[in-house]
Parts: structure tokens; C-alpha cells; sequence
């Protein structure tokens, strides 16, 4: 037998999604020229639901910590942008790391805690600290307590970028404002997608389906799963802190109830990515698209928008467990962003 | 040779039942061992107390001169101990050779690449390269107890232990079987080995284990084992 085994993840599908990919980086980079005020707010808010997703999915759907608590980094991370700008005038986009890096911290001491609970009582666990954090933002009268507060105009004015783009496109300076919170989200969402990707296609990443699959077995061939259940953690900690920090920096109001809002920030986010396929990559994708349209459908009815969503998951998990997604790749086998690795023999006839 | 394993007096109770008690034994390095005994005699949990999946309440368990009674699972697999699952649970969601990649690379430290050759030749031994692509989860019964020791011997295991691997298998599928661990055994590999299907372990095993609840009622050449009255008493139900 030769020993020039090799392994390939390469398909054909993946080549061609791979360029439609970069070709819609670049439509998306160039659309502010184009595209109306509220096309480009529409895409911001797609865009930063789409990265609460796919981190979510990464906690959930592979590692099996289904968090309730996600919020909490929201909340935290869009906080801690708020006071470092008021309290010690760091510009707002610089600002953003912060919210990054805080919610890390944060992560730390919640992890020891939740991760002596297990299924139901570490979801349940995850909310709780999600409240006590809440509580105690809410007690910070620097960034307005319970009622909250607003970004200072010298800071929003300071924005990095913000004149370029009011004279490049020649718009006023909200409107700048928005172009920049929308490349922004799209340079976090293509991050968080693409560092995802290249994480799943390492050694760790295979460890993490594995351990997705059976905790157990992973276990007994050597897979510390300890260790990822905590490099898990505190990335997607990490990444929800710095779009929660994004979606309060373009709202540019924040209060304790909106920045740690459950529903919208958690279950919202749940509803997309099982609705689209819990533990790929393109589920959350998909998720996205189809939470926006029944959004956007449904604007006017009020709480029956509400009782759809509800009722669509709740279909989707039954009839569909794998998501839309899922449902489409079992019968193509097309995967956008291919992880499987393929044993390569170099003799075909004779293997 | 010495002992790569040693259990002193290692004691495990579920409640009132006691499940292990005071199991003592040596495994010479390069034996391949054969546990046996009725349904529920202790011998899963005496593997998952040998693997780390469950602690003992008392006693002492020695790997390669080392402690490891109170070393978690993953430590011990990367020490070079390997072992199937009674009831096969594979990566469903991974293909048949991401399942042995996973173990490789995981069980051994090292990185993918290192490790193709390698896992090449277990799916080869293990007569899976004709799968090697397809989802773990649409396996047959027999495929999936190969995949099992196949994902075992990708950790290149100095101590092997299965359970119950030939069970429900068909008589031509169980010889297949029993061929690759012989095979593996000249090798050099230590193993430890539960079976029911009795002619298939006392083909490969130098030395059988009798349990009978939680205790150790013999230890020994297997043909003497499986003449003496205790044995055929308690195991096989025979009134001598």
C-alpha cells in the first residue's frame, strides 16, 4: 500500500459558493452608493442577528450549551461601549473592542458558575446571570440607571470615518453614521462566518462535531472536552459583546430593558437558527432571511407576527429537526461550506 | 514482562449493590485477557472503572507503573488506552474515516496530516475502506462493530479493551472479526476482552476472568477455567 494517503474537503459546490461569496462582498461593500437609508439599516440589522446566530449555533449546536442567557454579553458589551465613550471619551468605534473584551471578562467568572449546571438548569442558570448583570447595569447612574442614555453628540460626531463618508457620498451625517455601522456589521458578520469555517476545519473543529455527536465517545479517544466547552464559551462570548456593542452604537440610545432584552436578543435568535438548521454554518444564514421576511410581512399585524414565529418553530421542530436548511442539504448533499473531510486513496483501482 | 495494568483491591457500590468488589489482577504486557461471567456480574463496570468513565469507591488501579485512579478518561486514552463501546456509538454526523481521525489525532496529539497513513491502514485492517467516505450513522450492525474497534485502534492503543464487540454478529461475520484481533494481538497489543460468544474469545485470550457478582471467583489458562466446578456452576448453569 503506498503511503500517500491525503485529505481533501475540497467540492464543486463550495468552488462556486466560495466566489459567489467574494462577489457578494464586494456588491455588499460598494451597495451604500446605491442603495436607499433604510435598504442599508435593514442589511444592518440582518447583518448583526446573523452574528448573534451563528455564535449562538456555535455554543448550541456543537457543543450542546444552550444558552438562554446570550443577553447578557449583548447588554454588557453595548454597556461597557457606553461608559468607556462617557466616562473616558474613547472613540465609539474603537470602543467596540472594549465591548468585545468586557464581555470575555464576563464570560470567565459565568462560566464557572453555569458550568457546574448541565441541559435545563445550565439555560436556566444562563438567564439568572443574564438578570443579575441586568440588575446591576441598571444601579450604574453614570449611563443613566434604570432609564438609560444617550451617546454624546461630540462622541457620535467623533466616529472614525463618519466625515469621510458624509463627503465621499455626499449624505448628512446620520446617514454616514449608518453607512458605517452598516460595514461595520458586515465586516463582523464575514469575520464571524469565516473564522467559524476555519475553525471547523481544524483538528479542534472535528473534535467539536464529534463531541456534538457523543460526549461520551468523544471523551474515550482523547478529546478534552472540558477545554472546548470553554474555548466555545468565551468566544462566542467575546463576539456577541462586540454586536451588542454595534447595535447600541448605531441605535445610539440604550437601556437596561432593550440592551438585555431575552426575546430579542436570545429567543429571536434561537427561532433563526433552528428554523434554519442547528450545527451548519448556512443554517443560520437562511434562518436570518426567513425571520426578516415574515418580519417585514407580518410589520402590521402585531402580535399574530408573534404567534406565526411561534408556530413555525415549533413545526419546524417537529417535522424538520435538521432546519430548512438540513431538509434541503439530505436531499442535494450540497454543503456552501464544506467541512467533510474526504480520505483521498491515490490508487483508485485498487482500493 | 511486567504488568501494564494492575487492579488492587478496587471496590464499587451502587447503592446497597456492589458491583466490583475487591477486584485484584495483573495484566502482563502483550496478554490478551478474557472477561466472563453472567449478565449483570460487573464486568461493564469493571471496563468503565479501568477507563476512568467511572471513579472507585476503594482500591487502586495501576497503568504503566502509574497511578491512575483518580485520571479522568481523556488522560488515559492519551496514555494509550483504548476501548469500544458495548453498544457501538459512533460520530453519526461524521464520516467513517472523520471518526477514526477524530480518535487519531485526538488520541495521540497530532495533526491530521500525520495521521492519514495511519488511519489508512486501520480502515484497511478493519475492512472499512470501501466506506471510508460514507456517514457513520448509516451503518450495518456489523460495519458499525468494526467501525468501534477501528476508532479503538486509531488511538494506537498499548491496551485495547472491547466489550461485547462480536455479539449479534452471524458466525461468518464473527470469524472476520475475530481474525483482525488476533491479527492485532500479534501485534503486541495488551488486551482485555467481555464476550458472551465464548468461542470467539477462547480463540484469541491467553488468560480468562470470571466475575460473578462484583467478584472475582477465577483466574486463569482458559481451558482450566472453563473445567472447574465454580465456573460451570454460577456461569454455565450446570449442577456438578
Amino acid at each position: 500500500m503506498a503511503a500517500t494517503h491525503s485529505i481533501s474537503t475540497r467540492t464543486r459546490a463550495a468552488t462556486t459558493s466560495g466566489i459567489a461569496a467574494l462577489v457578494l462582498l464586494a456588491v455588499a461593500i460598494v451597495l451604500p452608493a446605491f442603495a436607499s437609508r433604510s435598504l442599508i439599516q435593514d442589511l444592518f440589522f440582518i447583518l448583526t442577528m446573523l452574528t448573534l446566530a451563528q455564535f449562538w449555533n456555535l455554543l448550541a449546536g456543537y457543543t450542546g450549551l444552550v444558552s438562554v442567557g446570550q443577553q447578557a454579553f449583548v447588554g454588557f458589551g453595548a454597556y461597557m461601549l457606553f461608559g468607556s465613550t462617557i466616562l473616558w471619551g474613547v472613540n465609539p468605534v474603537a470602543a467596540l473592542a472594549l465591548s468585545g473584551l468586557f464581555a470575555l471578562l464576563l464570560a470567565i467568572p459565568t462560566a464557572f458558575f453555569v458550568f457546574r449546571l448541565s441541559g435545563a438548569y445550565f439555560a436556566i442558570g444562563t438567564w439568572v446571570v443574564a438578570e443579575v448583570v441586568r440588575l446591576s447595569v441598571a444601579q450604574w447612574q453614570a449611563v443613566g440607571g434604570g432609564t438609560g442614555t444617550s451617546l454624546p453628540r461630540d462622541a457620535r460626531d467623533a466616529m472614525w470615518g463618519v466625515e469621510w463618508i458624509e463627503v465621499f457620498f455626499d449624505v448628512r451625517s446620520s446617514e454616514a453614521r449608518d453607512i458605517l455601522a452598516y460595514w461595520l456589521a458586515l465586516a463582523l458578520a464575514a469575520a464571524t462566518i469565516g473564522g467559524i469555517y476555519w475553525f471547523l476545519r481544524t483538528r479542534r473543529g472535528l473534535a467539536l462535531a464529534a463531541l456534538r455527536d457523543n460526549v461520551e465517545a468523544a471523551k474515550s479517544v482523547g478529546v478534552d472536552a472540558n477545554r472546548m466547552k470553554w474555548i466555545v464559551f468565551l468566544v462566542a462570548a467575546f463576539g456577541t459583546g462586540i454586536a451588542g456593542g454595534l447595535i447600541f452604537l448605531q441605535n445610539g440610545r440604550i437601556s437596561p430593558d432593550s440592551a438585555f432584552a431575552v426575546t430579542q436578543w436570545t429567543a429571536f435568535v434561537i427561532f433563526i437558527v433552528v428554523i434554519g438548521g442547528i450545527g451548519t454554518i448556512e443554517g443560520p444564514i437562511i434562518g436570518v432571511l426567513v425571520f426578516f421576511i415574515l418580519q417585514e410581512a407580518l410589520a402590521d399585524f402585531g402580535a399574530v407576527y408573534l404567534i406565526v414565529l411561534g408556530l413555525l418553530g415549533i413545526a419546524i421542530m417537529l417535522f424538520a429537526q435538521r432546519g430548512l436548511w438540513g431538509l434541503f442539504s439530505d436531499r442535494t448533499g450540497i454543503q456552501l461550506f464544506p467541512v467533510r473531510r474526504r480520505l483521498v486513496t491515490p490508487d483508485r483501482g485498487n482500493s | 514482562m511486567g504488568a501494564i495494568l494492575s487492579l488492587h483491591d478496587v471496590s464499587k457500590s451502587f447503592g446497597a449493590l456492589k458491583v466490583a468488589d475487591a477486584i485484584s489482577f495483573d495484566l502482563p504486557e502483550g496478554q490478551a485477557l478474557g472477561i466472563i461471567g453472567p449478565n449483570g456480574a460487573g464486568k461493564s463496570t469493571l471496563f468503565n472503572l479501568i477507563t476512568g468513565n467511572l471513579a472507585p469507591d476503594a482500591g487502586r488501579i495501576e497503568y504503566l507503573g502509574r497511578d491512575v485512579t483518580r485520571v479522568p478518561p481523556m488522560q488515559r486514552c492519551l496514555a494509550g488506552m483504548g476501548r469500544s463501546f458495548q453498544i457501538p456509538q459512533p460520530f453519526t454526523g461524521l464520516t467513517v474515516f472523520e471518526n477514526l481521525l477524530v480518535a487519531a489525532t485526538h488520541g495521540q496529539d497530532r495533526r491530521e496530516s500525520d495521521v492519514v497513513d495511519q488511519v489508512a491502514q486501520v480502515l484497511e485492517r478493519t475492512e472499512l475502506m470501501s466506506v471510508a467516505n460514507k456517514p457513520a450513522g448509516g451503518l450495518s450492525l456489523l460495519q458499525r462493530k468494526r467501525l468501534e474497534l477501528a476508532r479503538a485502534m486509531a488511538t494506537q492503543p498499548k491496551l485495547l479493551l472491547l466489550d461485547e464487540i462480536a455479539g449479534g454478529l452471524t458466525d461468518a461475520e464473527c470469524t472476520a472479526l475475530i481474525e483482525t484481533i488476533r491479527a492485532l494481538h500479534s501485534d503486541g497489543v495488551t488486551i482485555i476482552w467481555i464476550e458472551h460468544v465464548l468461542h470467539a474469545l477462547t480463540a484469541v485470550v491467553e488468560r480468562l476472568l470470571v466475575l460473578d457478582f462484583g467478584r472475582v471467583i477465577g483466574i486463569g489458562d482458559p481451558s482450566e477455567i472453563m473445567e472447574s466446578r465454580e465456573v460451570k456452576e454460577i456461569y454455565l448453569g450446570i449442577e456438578v
